[in-house]
């Protein structure tokens, strides 16, 4: 399964079924097109004014206006959320990287004893619901004066996201020859040296897996930054897009145009690195 | 004999007594002779974990089990709290929007679990073929499956729209299927149901990718053996792809029952619950019993309730469809 999910090309040719042809590509086609009215609404609605909207609200904006599309970025204050949410996304992805794979790679090279039971108590945070830990939780962040900030947010993707994060790694480590930092080790590095220098850089693919998952995984949540950031001027895009809504929701024109223009970045990106994405979530859970 | 396994199974590791006093800078005072210590000095020491262990701890363990305890108190968020055994669970067993809850959830889930893998196979199954457009739909149908799920809960509520000439009931107006048009999400026996939609339209996408990388792992010789030996398309895919697909099936029955189970944005933005409690599920009514009603000892067994659940569930996945998985 992983095998083939990381390379899906490679022998296309003879793997490439022999159903298809002209009817299947119709039908397709016509499935996508259903599939995409929700996206033919968010796209069209966002180019009327109120008096089309109330007139034709199903067909094509003529003429189109992009007011709406100023407004909402301003109403919507969606600078400072993509920076909140960039920020909050990006330490929280190095931190899970640095310390899932350190982690992963203890636990990958002592796979018995003390090791065994350590990874299974981090797999078992992969089946609690963070709902159980939730309140707890939130006291705790609370009592450390942690709520509405960037560094609240940090520890809890940090900590949520590590179990699936070691996963991932482990599985990866355990499959990688351990010759290389062996080698390493006896011509004299230390374990971080040999760790930074030659285990890590092995360790690239599944840390694209990581950043792709979690990275998706943090910028979309939307509960715990509304528990932890509402109010505070700190909201992640989600979040921001939520009081907006709220605020607005009579608006269909503005709101779908600030929806459109808090959903554009993670779908350019999508589309830019669409193959390692879908590489990502396809193969990602089986290592 | 002694000797024997000892070297077999550090022989690989061991490079002999003269190698072993070599590494000098390796840290550990690592003394020849000693087949053991020589082969902890490879091994990378406690520091690796510590960091990770800390911050799960902190976040993960310590918060769980806190919420295991404070189920049985009547914590009310502030101040002291008292045990209270499973007085929580009694009053959950009398709650009728609690009760509605779990089988809202269970209903949910169960639409959401079959609905969307059917459909994610057959997207698979379509995609997968020999047509020109395959790269094109798989960006498309995979596509809202990377977006907030409560900026697709917006944009749903639109298409639900009570409106007869807007979203969905337009659609349906303007087809001349006016007859089916429905209040969607104000219809308390509909309005569960339409979440489960709106769930599957975002995630059908993801079962696909899952399914699409599993039928791209059945070797062509074995359909081409099958269709030699005269088996129709049908019969290949029920007797050569089907049971290849388990381990793909296996991850997606997975991740969409868990999803499922704890499924909240997507309901607290569409519905919030309503109306009434109709489309009320164990997450929304532990977020308003702690957050709204300050019930946190309440609340926290709810959520001990929901983590039962997903625990339960998934063992008793892995346990039976781990057993139908074969290999190519």
């Amino acid at each position: 399964m992983s095998t083939t999910a990381t390379t899906p090309r490679s022998t296309a040719p003879k793997r490439r079924p022999r159903y298809g042809g002209y009817g299947l590509e119709l039908v397709m086609a016509a499935v996508a097109v259903v599939f995409l009215f929700p996206v033919y609404a968010l796209v069209t609605l966002a180019m009327k004014d109120p008096a089309q909207i109330a007139d034709s609200p199903l067909s094509p904006p003529a003429p189109p206006t992009f007011a709406n599309f100023g407004n909402a970025w301003s109403s919507a204050s969606l600078g400072p959320a993509l920076l909140n949410s960039t920020i909050i996304t990006v330490i929280s992805l190095l931190l899970l990287i640095v310390l899932g794979s350190t982690g992963a790679y203890y636990l990958a090279r002592r796979a018995r004893g003390l090791g065994y039971g350590l990874y299974i108590l981090f797999l078992l945070g992969i089946v609690l619901p963070f709902q159980l830990g939730m309140i707890p939780l939130y006291k705790l962040v609370d009592d450390l004066g942690w709520l509405g900030t960037y560094h609240g947010m940090v520890l809890f993707y940090t900590g949520i996201q590590l179990p699936f994060t070691v996963f991932l790694y482990t599985g990866f480590i355990r499959a990688l020859p351990q010759d290389y930092a062996q080698a390493a080790l006896i011509d004299g590095c230390d374990h971080r040296q040999a760790f930074t220098r030659i285990v890590f850089p092995l360790l690239r693919p599944i840390t694209g897996t990581v950043i792709i998952l979690n990275a998706v995984f943090i910028w979309n949540d939307f509960f715990t930054p509304l528990l932890y950031l509402g109010g505070s001027g700190k909201e992640t895009v989600p979040v921001g897009v939520f009081s907006f809504v709220g605020q607005y929701v009579s608006d269909y024109g503005l709101v779908f145009a600030g929806l459109a223009l808090a959903a554009l970045p993670i779908l350019v990106v999508f589309l830019l690195l669409q193959r390692y994405v879908i590489k990502g979530f396809a193969g990602g859970l089986k290592g | 004999m002694n000797s024997l396994p000892d070297t077999a199974t550090s022989g690989p590791e061991k490079p002999g007594p003269a190698v072993g006093g070599a590494p000098a800078k390796s840290g550990a005072p690592a003394p020849a002779g000693r087949t053991r210590r020589h082969r902890d000095a490879t091994l990378p020491p406690w520091a690796f974990v510590v960091p990770a262990l800390l911050v799960y701890a902190v976040v993960v363990l310590y918060p769980s089990l806190a919420g295991v305890v404070y189920a049985f108190t009547d914590w009310s968020g502030v101040g002291d709290f008292a045990f209270v055994g499973l007085d929580n669970f009694r009053t959950l067993l009398n709650d009728d929007r609690a009760l509605e809850s779990v089988s809202n959830t269970l209903l949910l889930t169960l639409a959401v679990v079959v609905v969307q893998n059917g459909i994610g196979l057959l997207l698979a199954l379509g995609v997968n073929a020999n047509i020109r457009s395959r790269s094109l739909l798989r960006v498309i149908f995979f596509a809202p499956a990377v977006v907030s799920p409560v900026m697709v809960a917006f944009l749903w509520k639109y298409v639900y729209n009570p409106d007869n000439g807007a979203g969905l009931n337009g659609i349906l107006g303007a087809l001349g299927l006016g007859g089916l048009r429905q209040d969607w999400l104000g219809n308390p026996s509909l309005a569960l149901w339409s979440v489960a939609a709106m769930v599957v339209w975002q995630y059908a996408g993801y079962s696909m990718v899952i399914f699409l990388a599993g039928l791209q792992s059945v070797p062509a010789e074995l359909h081409e053996a099958a269709r030699i030996d005269g088996a129709g398309t049908w019969q290949r895919f029920r007797y050569v792809t089907w049971p290849l697909l388990a381990p793909a099936l296996t991850i997606n029955l997975m991740l969409s029952t868990i999803g499922g189970l704890k499924l909240f944005d997507q309901v607290y933005a569409a519905t919030n619950g309503g109306p009434g409690t109709s489309s009320e599920t164990l997450s929304t009514v532990l977020y308003k019993e702690a957050f709204v009603f300050g019930k946190f000892g309440y609340s926290t067994a709810v959520a001990l309730v929901l983590a039962l659940f997903v625990a339960a569930v998934s063992l008793v996945q892995l346990r039976y469809l781990r057993a139908r998985e074969v290999t190519a």
